[in-house]
């Protein structure tokens, strides 16, 4: 398809901003004045809709297209949520109204949102306050690391440079540590897809700062000794991260701040579906126990006895501006909509529903398909195709295959750790219709493994284009349309 | 995998050529057969002066990034500057038109921390178990 | 269902959760109904005042966003997709990403750009972090006139990493040459800079980044989109990291996000640049498509070597950015920066001519300027605001010294009669 500045005509115009009704007429001396007009394409408005129709037809999304992209909780986003984050007296509020002297009474519906979105996610993690400023789940735990380095700073813990993780956990976690100015030590799991907790005890020591855990874990798997963890890892006065990445596998059925943790941060795209958009934004809000708190990024959400909302920069521990303003507000407003509507036991149920989704998956699946460990799983579940592989069908064919079958593939190659990897998070949303049908292209990719694994290397046949050359990509870059062809 | 009968060989597959006081180095079939496709190359500084084992060069596939470590401490005295445009090489000739660098040895006693082309062979025969 | 696994009850599945484990207290109100949490959000929405006309900016502005841009980004195919895993059904994404890569290209007369970050705040503080691993130097020149935000974001994100952090002061409005060139020696990693500034003054940059180069330190504007309508463009001026809010590109303010955090360099660095990247390759037919690349930058890849924690980008906003331009394109784009310089210009004269005020006329700007008051600017902004009037951002809430100045944005929306209307009751309230 071509790119809209192909279809740039000279002179055509889409938008016209109108005369100006104003008298003057100013002009950039020439010193600061840009010589060539940008060249950003000419096309009617006519050529903008039917370009962006028809690249949005050229995507696999939750609307279009069962999408059980493991890890990355793929469930509806209810349409009410859009309404609600659109409505005129919060998308066109300015940032820095409440600012102003008198400002805060501006803006006190806004502000009532992100108070009450902070109490609803105190009452479901078992923490006692949150910051909802981080703008993504990465930016979430940078957050949450600064919070664990400021504890460390303040009780002089002078000694503290290592961040645990698992060897299972997302990228983001190492890198988080690291930008903190950490360095990280690995942990392998054990058979059953837990910590390895004699691993652990070998490396603690009082030089580690803390330890970050996905809970349940990337394998799908709820780890059964937090509180002896949790113990080891306060004994040397080190904080207890929990990466909230998968927090709607057990909404309702724990509380991370009751497990011992001291600090977390939600993905709201997952848990509380906020849409992906392609790939964010996203949003990340922290909670903390008691221990961390005033540590937390100003500017904070308070309610005066008056019952009026104001912010409060007046917090001499904090570790101070994390980001511009109050969080990604239009997301969190979805959010907090999104979970007044569910109320108590609809939260809960998302939690059941998703874990019997899974288990169902799993257990239709585990005959074709090796399970890397074969239990009950929580939200979701890893599969290995390496059965499949030893015919010379990987699990990048098995993807492309369910491409062709109008299914969004499910993660491959996560977690690092497990080969051939293909982990399937079906989410609460999916009726048992759409996961049998999953099941059945599932299995009948594993007979066409059997008897044509050569035919796999054409898939996807009915996409607009079929296995890039991503090597091409890297070698010969080009980034910008303006960029000139590699030779 | 090709391996190269008079170059010696460090646990993390670089590989160098030692004559007089210059050693040439780069990755063994083995590094580059692992990476994949070698899509870039971040070339070391002329005149760097590097320690033994340290990470002085990084290599980008696709899907990996690996560092890659100097065989023997010395200066940096010449880069494969062809890696810039052409990271294939590596690929294609990891142990000719392949190499990354050329350095001035700074002690030859090193060498005893390195693999005989025999040792990294059985060294490569002990990973694949 | 569960009887395929052999179990009895939903509770049966969380048989690995002990008793022991289970929540000390999950006290939350029961579900609404749809029609009663719309009713709900719809009363708490109107108790934000969003009828004050606006002149308040400060790095964020009210434009015109084409209605077309909302309708295109509300669809599902785009806004419920993640991440474009799989290229062979995500085209659309990776294409418009593609776009908005050349977009911002065009604009900042720049070779590369990533496909978005979080927002202008953070996205300086990746720029800063990118060229201290490049130069591999710890000291940074930050201009004064950088969005004092901005500027409290990176010291929070760097206090503990013992980087040397000189600021130099603002001196008539722009920049001070003297105080940079001062500072800038061989322990410098770069000079971090904003046009229009902070105060709305533009500039011409081209002097700093050639004394930068010459003792090896890179530069980083941080930048206006709409002003690049009509300003020097950064690549003009030979910087070397262009970051900035991309908000005014078409995203509502939204009281404060999400926004659109942007990163434009030089081709030769882009392997050091954070964030994704899209690049145009061919697939196995040799047809053109879309792919995310140089990969092995990223936390997934490298973990804790990565060039930023960074993991998703903000994929709509970028879209929304795309849409934009195209719909506005080259002649709309110089159309809206001539109008908001023309209006500016417009309430800069009428703004003179009240007793009380002085317009800072010390050097050009583009459509936010300074105002010193003969009263305390909160003070005056708190009157104007039982005036109807967002009256603009009171400097005294960042700089100290400065309670008396206003800074003020007049955008292609402000009409004359509104402008008029601003002056009159700013009058009143100086009177």
């Amino acid at each position: 398809m071509e790119l809209i500045f192909e279809k740039s005509v000279k002179g055509r115009r889409g938008f016209r901003f109108g005369n100006s009704d104003v008298p003057t007429h100013a002009q950039v001396p020439s010193k600061y004045a840009r010589k060539d007009e940008a060249p950003l394409p000419e096309v009617s408005e006519l050529d903008v809709v039917r370009h962006y129709t028809h690249l949005s037809q050229r995507n696999f999304s939750i609307d279009t297209h069962f999408y059980p992209l493991g890890s990355c909780t793929m469930k509806y986003n209810p349409k009410f949520t859009e309404t609600v984050a659109r409505l005129a007296g919060f998308a066109d509020l300015h940032p820095l109204l409440p600012q102003l002297a008198t400002g805060e009474k501006l803006t006190q519906g806004a502000l009532q949102v992100l108070y009450e979105l902070e109490q609803w996610m105190c009452e479901m993690t078992g923490f006692s306050a949150f910051t909802l400023q981080p703008l993504a789940g990465a930016h979430g735990e940078l957050t949450g690391i600064m919070l664990m380095a400021a504890y460390h700073k303040a009780k002089g813990n002078a000694k503290k440079k290592y961040v645990i993780i698992p060897d299972s956990a997302h990228g983001t976690n190492p890198a988080s540590a690291a930008v903190a100015g950490y360095e990280t030590i690995s942990i392998p799991s054990n058979k059953n897809g837990g910590m390895d907790v004699e691993a652990l005890k070998s490396v603690v020591n009082d030089e580690v700062a803390g330890l970050m855990m996905t809970v349940p874990s990337t394998y799908g798997v709820f780890e059964p000794n937090i509180d002896e963890i949790a113990e080891l890892i306060h004994s040397i006065d080190g904080i207890m991260y929990y990466d909230g990445a998968n927090l709607n596998a057990v909404l309702g059925r724990c509380r991370p701040g009751d497990l011992g943790f001291d600090v977390m941060h939600i993905n709201t795209h997952k848990t509380f579906t906020t849409p992906h958009g392609g790939g964010g934004p996203g949003s990340g809000p922290v909670g903390v126990n008691a221990k961390l708190e005033k540590f937390l990024p100003i500017s904070r959400v308070i309610k005066k006895s008056d019952g009026a909302y104001a912010l409060n920069y007046e917090y001499p521990d904090s570790i101070g501006y994390i980001a511009s303003f109050y969080g990604n507000f239009a997301l969190l407003v979805r959010a907090y909509a999104y979970m007044l509507m569910l109320g108590k036991e609809g939260l809960q149920e998302t939690a059941d529903h998703a874990v019997l989704n899974a288990n169902y998956i799993t257990a239709k699946l585990k005959g074709p398909y090796k399970l890397c460990f074969d239990r009950l799983c929580m939200h979701e579940s890893v599969f290995s195709a390496g059965l499949q592989a030893q015919r010379g069908v990987h699990a990048i064919d098995i993807a492309k295959f369910l491409i062709d079958q109008q299914i969004h593939p499910p993660t491959v190659y996560f977690p690092i750790s497990v080969s051939e990897a293909i982990m399937i998070e079906p989410t609460e949303t999916e009726s048992k219709q759409t996961m049998d049908h999953f099941v059945q292209k599932m299995i009948e990719a594993d007979e066409l493994s059997k008897t044509n694994p050569l035919v796999f290397k054409e898939f996807p046949k009915t996409m607009p284009i079929s296995r890039p050359d991503e090597v091409k990509a890297a070698r010969d870059v080009k980034t910008s349309f303006f960029l000139p062809d590699a030779t | 995998m090709d391996i190269m009968d008079h170059y010696l060989y460090t646990k993390e597959h670089e590989w160098i050529n030692i004559e007089d006081n210059i050693g040439t180095m780069g990755i063994t079939d083995y590094a580059q057969s692992a990476l994949g496709d070698i899509t870039y190359v971040e070339l070391p500084q002329q005149d760097q002066e590097v320690e033994q084992f340290e990470q002085f060069v990084s290599v980008e596939s696709v899907k990996a990034a690996s560092d890659i470590f100097c065989p023997m401490s010395g200066r940096i005295i010449e880069v494969n500057d062809k890696l810039e445009e052409t990271p294939a090489l590596i690929n294609k000739d990891c142990y000719g038109k392949g190499w990354i660098a050329k350095i001035e040895i700074k002690d030859l006693d090193e060498t005893s921390n390195l693999m005989s082309a025999e040792d990294y062979r059985s060294y490569l025969e002990s990973l694949d178990h | 269902m569960l009887a395929v696994m052999g179990l009895k009850s939903i509770d049966d599945l969380f048989v690995d959760i002990k008793p022991k484990y289970r929540p000390k207290s999950f006290d939350l109100p029961p579900g609404k109904s749809e029609h009663e949490v719309l009713r709900h959000l719809t009363e708490l929405s109107l108790k934000n005042n969003v009828h004050l006309t606006p002149f308040i900016g400060g790095g964020y502005y009210d434009h015109y966003v084409p209605a077309a841009v909302g309708m295109l980004i509300s669809r599902g195919e785009f806004y419920t997709a993640y991440t474009p895993y799989q290229p062979e059904c995500a085209q659309g994404t990776l294409q418009a990403l593609f776009e908005f890569q050349s977009h911002m290209c065009a604009l900042t007369g720049m070779e590369v750009s990533n496909a978005s970050l979080y927002d202008g705040g953070t996205a300086l503080y990746e720029a800063m972090m990118m060229a201290i691993r490049m130069t591999g130097r710890h000291k940074i020149i930050m201009d004064g006139g950088v969005s004092p935000i901005y500027r409290k974001i990176l010291k929070t994100y760097t206090h503990h990493l013992h980087y040397q952090f000189e600021e130099t002061p603002v001196v008539h409005g722009q920049s001070s040459r003297e105080e940079i060139q001062k500072r800038l020696d061989k322990n410098t990693a770069v000079v971090i800079l904003q046009n229009p500034n902070f105060f709305g003054a533009i500039d011409d940059f081209t002097d700093i980044v050639e004394k930068a180069h010459a003792v090896g330190a890179l530069v980083i504007v941080s930048v206006y989109p709409i002003s690049l309508g009509v300003l020097k463009t950064p690549g003009e001026m030979g910087v070397d990291i262009v970051t900035g809010e991309g908000q005014s590109l078409g995203l509502p303010l939204n009281f404060g996000g999400p926004y659109l955090g942007f990163m434009c360099t030089k081709k030769q660095y882009i392997r050091k640049m954070p964030g994704r990247i899209v690049g145009q390759t061919v697939d196995s037919k040799g047809r053109r498509c879309f792919v995310n690349t140089l990969q092995a930058r990223e936390q997934h890849i490298r973990r804790e070597k990565a060039t930023s924690n960074i993991c998703t980008n903000v994929s709509l906003c970028a879209l929304q950015a795309a849409i934009f331009m195209s719909m506005i394109g080259q002649g709309g784009l110089k159309e809206m920066a001539q109008l908001n310089l023309d209006k500016a210009e417009y309430a800069k004269q009428c703004l003179e001519k009240i007793k009380g005020l002085q317009v800072k006329r010390s050097s050009p700007t583009f459509n936010e300027f300074t105002v010193c008051l003969s009263k305390d600017a909160s003070e005056v902004a708190g009157r104007m605001i039982e005036k109807g009037f967002a009256a603009g951002f009171p400097l005294g809430c960042y700089y100290k010294g400065m309670e008396k100045y206003l800074l003020v944005a007049v955008t292609e929306k402000r009409t004359k009669e509104e402008i008029d209307g601003y002056a009159k009751a700013l009058a009143e309230v100086l009177a």
